[in-house]
Parts: C-alpha cells; sequence; structure tokens
C-alpha cells in the first residue's frame, strides 16, 4: 500500500518535471530518430571498426587486434590514389552541381512570381525514376554509338566516334551532377528566398552595381545554402559505386568500387572496412577543410 | 528656380492595370523636410521607389538637382534610402553596414574608420562599431540605417516610413532627433508616412496623397487650418462637416444658411462658391467651447444635448448630438482644471459655439 503510494508520487513528480522541462520534452520528441540512428549508424559502425582490426587469410577471418590494413592502405599506393581520384572526383562534381543549381534556384527565388512550386516539383522529375535507370540514359547519351556520337556523326562533324566521352572521369563527373542536381538546388533555393528583397535594393541604393551587390549581399547571404548543397552533393559521392563502375571505366574507378570488391569477390572484408573507415575520415578532413575555407571567405567579404 | 532640387513632372505609374500614380507634379525645395502623407495604397511608396529608381515610371520625368534622372538607375542617383524595415545588412555588423557605400569613396582606412565614428557619434550609439546587426533593438537599428544613409552625403534622404515599427513613447523622441538631426545636416528629407501626426510634426511641407494623386501640397499649418479639399480636411486630424448654402459676401465675412447650425459667420476667407451656391463648412473639434446657457446671438451657435465622452488624459472628447443630424457632433475640450467634474454629463443640454474665423469654407464633394 505504502510503495505503491511512493510509486504513485515519483510518477506524478516525474510528471511535474516533464511538463515543466523543455530540454527533457525535447529529448522525448527525438528519441524514435534517436533510437534509428544508435542502432542503424552506431552499431554498424561499431562492427565495422572492430572488422578493420581483425585480418583475413583466405577464407578465415582473425580475430586477434593488428593494423595490417591500414598498413597495407599506406604501403600499397594503389588505394591511395584511389581514394585521392575519389576525393578529386567528387570536388568536381561539387563545384559542378553547385555551379549549375545555383542560377537555377537563383532563377526560380527571384524571377519566378507565380507557381514556385510547380518548378520545384518539376526539377525533382528526374528523381521519379531509379538511379540506376538515370546512369544507363548517360550512357546512351555518351556511348561509342550514343546520341552524342552518332549525332556528330550524322552531321558530318566527326568521321568515327569520340572514344574520349565515356569511361573516365569526366562521365562520372557529368552524371553524378546531373544526378545530384536537385539536391543541391533545392536548399541554394531556400538560402535565396529568405533573403530580404530589401536588402538588395539596400545595397543598390548604397551605390553598388548589380554585380557587387550579389558578390557582397546575395552570395554571403545564402552562403548557409551553399555549403549545404556542397556538402549534400560531395559527401555521398565520394562513395558512390554505381556511376564509376556503369561509365568510369579503368580510369573512373572509385574508393566505392575498391570496397565493395573488397566485400565482394576479393573477400577481404577487414580490409574494405579499413578503406571504410580511412575514406570516412578524409571525407570529414575535408568537410572540415571546406567550412574553414567559407569561414575565411564570409570574413573577407564583410 | 534654382533652390528647387526634386522636380517631379507629369509622372504617371501603372502596375498592369492598376495606376499607382496617377499624374503627379511636384517641386521640393532643397533643404526642407518634405513630406509624403496618405493613407496605404494611394501611391505615396510608388512615387519615393521612384525617386530611388526601383521603379521607373510609366509617364513624365524626374530631375534631382537639375539632372534629369528618369532612366538612372539607383546606384547612379545623388539620393540615399532609409528602408521601412531598415535592411540592415545581417552579415555584417554595425561599423561595415554604416561603411558599406563607402567601397568607391576613396577614402583611407583611417579616414574612413574615422568618418564612422563621426557618424555612430551623431546617431547616438558611440562605441556600437563591432556590434552585430542583430544585437541591435528596432531603435538602434533605425539610427544605423539613417548613418548608413547620410554617410554617403546624399543630396536627398528619402525615408520610408522609417519609424512605423517603433513603439509610441520612442517614435516621438526618434521625430524630434530626426527633425534635429535634419536641420543639423542640412539635407533635404522626403519623408513617407501614413501618421498625419508624424507628417504635422515633423515636416516644412506635406503633399497629401489619395489613391494616386496629390490632393494638396502646403504647410502643416494651413493643411489643418484651411484646408481645400473635404478629403484632406478630413484625413488631417477630426473634422466635423456641415451643408451649407452661401448668401451674402461683404466685407471680408461671409455669411450663410446651414441646415443644422441655423445662420453662420465666417470672416477672412474667400468663399469657394457664389452666393447662392451650397459649400461645406468645416469645423474642428477644439474650435468649438460649450456654454450651458442660451448665448445671446443665434449665429455660429447651435443646442444640443451630450451625448458619450471619452477622457484621454489631457483633453476629453465630448460626441454631442444636434437636431437634423444623423452623427454627432466632436468636439475636444483641454482638461484644464485637475478636477473631474461631472457637469459634462449625458443628456444635458448644452450650446455650442465658434468664433467667425474658427470654420473653412470648402467647395463640396459628392
Amino acid at each position: 500500500m505504502n510503495s505503491t503510494a511512493a510509486e504513485h508520487s515519483l510518477v506524478a513528480r516525474f510528471r511535474l518535471k516533464f511538463r515543466r522541462s523543455e530540454t527533457l520534452r525535447g529529448y522525448a520528441l527525438l528519441s524514435p530518430t534517436l533510437t534509428v540512428v544508435l542502432l542503424g549508424l552506431l552499431f554498424p559502425l561499431a562492427i565495422l571498426l572492430t572488422l578493420s582490426f581483425w585480418k583475413q587469410e583466405y577464407v578465415d577471418l582473425i580475430q586477434t587486434f593488428t593494423l595490417t590494413n591500414y598498413a597495407d592502405f599506406f604501403e600499397k599506393k594503389i588505394y591511395y590514389l584511389i581514394l585521392y581520384r575519389s576525393i578529386r572526383i567528387s570536388l568536381f562534381v561539387m563545384l559542378a552541381t553547385v555551379l549549375l543549381a545555383y542560377p537555377l534556384a537563383y532563377f526560380i527565388a527571384f524571377h519566378v512570381k507565380k507557381n514556385k512550386i510547380m518548378w520545384i516539383i518539376l526539377i525533382t522529375i528526374p528523381f521519379w525514376t531509379s538511379y540506376l535507370l538515370r546512369v544507363f540514359a548517360w550512357k546512351v547519351i555518351l556511348g561509342y554509338n550514343g546520341v552524342i556520337n552518332s549525332g556528330l556523326m550524322s552531321l558530318g562533324i566527326i568521321a568515327e566516334p569520340l572514344q574520349f566521352i565515356l569511361y573516365n572521369p569526366i562521365a562520372v563527373v557529368i552524371t553524378l551532377a546531373h544526378a545530384w542536381a536537385a539536391v543541391a538546388i533545392l536548399p541554394i533555393y531556400v538560402s535565396l528566398e529568405k533573403i530580404d528583397r530589401s536588402l538588395i535594393e539596400a545595397s543598390r541604393d548604397l551605390g553598388e552595381s548589380a554585380v557587387m551587390t550579389f558578390i557582397r549581399v546575395t552570395l554571403p547571404l545564402s552562403l548557409p545554402g551553399v555549403i549545404a548543397a556542397s556538402l549534400l552533393v560531395f559527401i555521398p559521392t565520394v562513395g558512390d559505386y554505381v556511376t564509376p563502375a556503369l561509365v568510369g571505366g579503368t580510369r573512373g574507378i572509385m574508393i566505392g568500387n575498391i570496397i565493395q570488391s573488397m566485400f565482394g569477390k576479393a573477400l577481404n572484408w577487414p580490409l574494405g572496412a579499413a578503406l571504410s573507415i580511412i575514406s570516412m575520415l578524409t571525407v570529414t578532413a575535408v568537410v572540415c577543410m571546406l567550412l574553414g575555407a567559407t569561414h575565411l571567405f564570409r570574413k573577407k567579404v564583410a | 528656380m534654382s533652390d528647387v532640387i526634386i522636380s517631379i513632372k507629369n509622372v504617371v505609374k501603372t502596375f498592369g492595370k492598376v495606376v499607382a500614380v496617377s499624374n503627379a507634379n511636384l517641386d521640393v525645395v532643397k533643404g526642407e523636410f518634405f513630406s509624403l502623407l496618405g493613407p496605404s495604397g494611394c501611391g505615396k511608396t510608388t512615387l519615393l521607389r521612384m525617386l530611388a529608381g526601383f521603379e521607373l515610371p510609366t509617364e513624365g520625368s524626374i530631375e534631382i538637382d537639375g539632372q534629369d534622372v528618369t532612366l538612372v538607375p539607383p546606384n547612379h542617383r545623388p539620393v540615399n534610402m532609409v528602408f521601412q524595415n531598415y535592411a540592415i545588412f545581417p552579415h555584417l555588423n554595425v561599423a561595415s553596414n554604416i561603411a558599406f557605400g563607402m567601397r568607391k569613396s576613396g577614402l583611407s582606412k583611417q579616414e574612413l574608420a574615422q568618418r564612422i565614428d563621426q557618424m555612430l557619434e551623431l546617431i547616438k550609439l558611440p562605441g556600437y562599431g563591432e556590434r552585430g546587426a542583430s544585437e541591435l533593438s528596432g531603435g538602434q537599428r533605425q539610427r544605423v540605417a539613417l548613418a548608413r544613409a547620410l554617410i554617403k552625403q546624399p543630396k536627398v534622404l528619402l525615408l520610408d516610413e522609417p519609424l512605423g515599427a517603433l513603439d509610441k513613447k520612442l517614435r516621438e523622441q526618434m521625430q524630434i532627433e530626426l527633425r534635429l538631426l535634419q536641420q543639423h545636416v542640412g539635407i533635404t528629407f522626403v519623408f513617407v508616412t501614413h501618421d498625419q501626426e508624424e507628417a504635422l510634426t515633423l515636416s516644412d511641407r506635406i503633399a497629401v496623397m489619395d489613391q494616386g494623386d496629390i490632393i494638396e501640397v502646403s504647410t502643416p499649418t494651413l493643411l489643418y487650418e484651411q484646408p481645400k479639399s473635404q478629403f484632406v480636411a478630413d484625413f488631417i486630424g477630426t473634422m466635423n462637416f456641415f451643408d451649407c448654402t452661401l448668401t451674402d459676401y461683404s466685407d471680408d465675412v461671409a455669411s450663410g444658411q446651414c441646415a443644422e447650425l441655423g445662420e453662420i459667420r465666417v470672416k477672412g476667407q474667400q468663399p469657394v462658391v457664389q452666393p447662392g451656391e451650397t459649400f461645406a463648412l468645416a469645423i474642428r473639434p477644439e474650435k468649438f467651447s460649450i456654454s450651458f446657457a442660451d448665448p445671446a446671438s443665434s449665429v455660429n451657435t447651435v443646442e444640443g444635448r451630450m451625448g458619450p465622452s471619452a477622457y484621454l488624459g489631457d483633453r476629453s472628447h465630448f460626441y454631442i448630438h444636434i437636431k437634423g443630424r444623423d452623427n454627432p457632433i466632436s468636439v475636444a475640450l483641454q482638461n484644464l482644471s485637475g478636477v473631474l467634474d461631472q457637469k459634462y454629463s449625458t443628456d444635458k443640454t448644452v450650446w455650442l459655439s465658434w468664433s467667425d474665423d474658427a470654420a473653412v469654407m470648402i467647395r463640396a464633394e459628392k
């Protein structure tokens, strides 16, 4: 009897505390997401980390601590070179995507007066088909007997198909930039849309031309959107393996392809895990550098 | 005239089918505090934005300081603007905001820093240079917006309802400061507002606008005391209108007959109509006096019954019903004594009277 009463008051006290504390309610709201993230991200990450310190010997997994896999990465130049190439390709993809997305986002934010939603929906239309299909479509366009080559040939501009447009890093950049365009447009659009139009007028009023107004007001104020777009494109494309596998050829192989083969044909899970960890850390480092650079830019403009 | 700084000639602005400004003609004199006053949607902001260069006139021309600027983009006009929401750059601190327009000024870093300090001194925010834009209160933002425009030493400063977002006390304080500042810097101010009290307080001259037309341009005193139209009389302050017929005009005295007031007399005004024609007699609430005994003369007096009243601190408003009139006459009396007496109680019979120079004859509209 006594104990239930105590329990009762405990529940009541917790309730009261819960109602009063904003932090507590915040965590409660977060908890479903937090659970999924903890189970779906941290758990596999822990497995990956453990795996990377083990060793594969033919079909056996040696479960003792070793740094061999990491040593392999630094000793064999191939992994290092492919990771470097992946970062470079992804940086180009990021640059191309943001440069292409910005004018479109700018157009929708500043020049479309009615039906902005319709424009946004139109932009997402390519996303309605599968990623794989879109990559194949590019293969059709860029291929040996593809749209570009046969077009140029029928026009008599070239005698035989161009070989350099498919199966190389440029094809990877083109395909990825197209695939990720919508992801870049949306955050840039949102940040541009939020800019108070009177700020732009104020800059013109204070004597700046349209171009200088863009550099001194519009661009710095849309920087959060640009950063978000850059990261949203850069981070996932580093690990992409479908596009390089289909349009990259041997010169377009990226770290994702290597990791995939380690967990597949090559059957070296520990090395694959180590490469995953390393590429993750590298991406983190590059992202930090990008954020640092934008911070410097912001200071310089101000 | 050489002292005209802004000359607006036959300016028309249409947005599609909507006429925002229809045939505006206006001269603003160098160094004056000029206000554009009107209800919202009257075209005052559009006219100001055409002066700034954000809108181009559909027809007509605008000259600023003798130069035709009708099609000149905003960054090449010798004017600067204080925006309604101040438009302080959120990514820059106070000093950078003030210095924004000085990139091409040719001043050295030290000179510019000195100028910024002077401006901060002028707007009474010394030492605020490093503050972020988000750390400023409404009044401070308004001052920074002023400094940012004034540092460019424009020929004309345009202000788009800059006090609208401030609370009453702060607004009144800023009105005085703005007026002093304008006299101090000697720059022509063109000020847009819908607040008639603000326009009266601040301006040397006021242009009253309605539905795209400039109705009347005059000094605050003349607009208030001798408005030329019923719209202006009604828009600025409170006004009681009576339908009257002019019977005679001689020796500077106009006599008339009003349905609700009986015989009236107005001294010192040219009648706006010929004898026999009708006009509107306009009397301000504070021009009446209330008495409790029937005055000897029957001219310029009317008998009424006390209606509801409102106590406003410094003055009281009374509403007085008279025979043959649907809406009561508005009367304002200053609360000269501190005694709250009951003599103005509802339903009491009173006599309203006014002097022969208190009423205004206006051409009747409708």
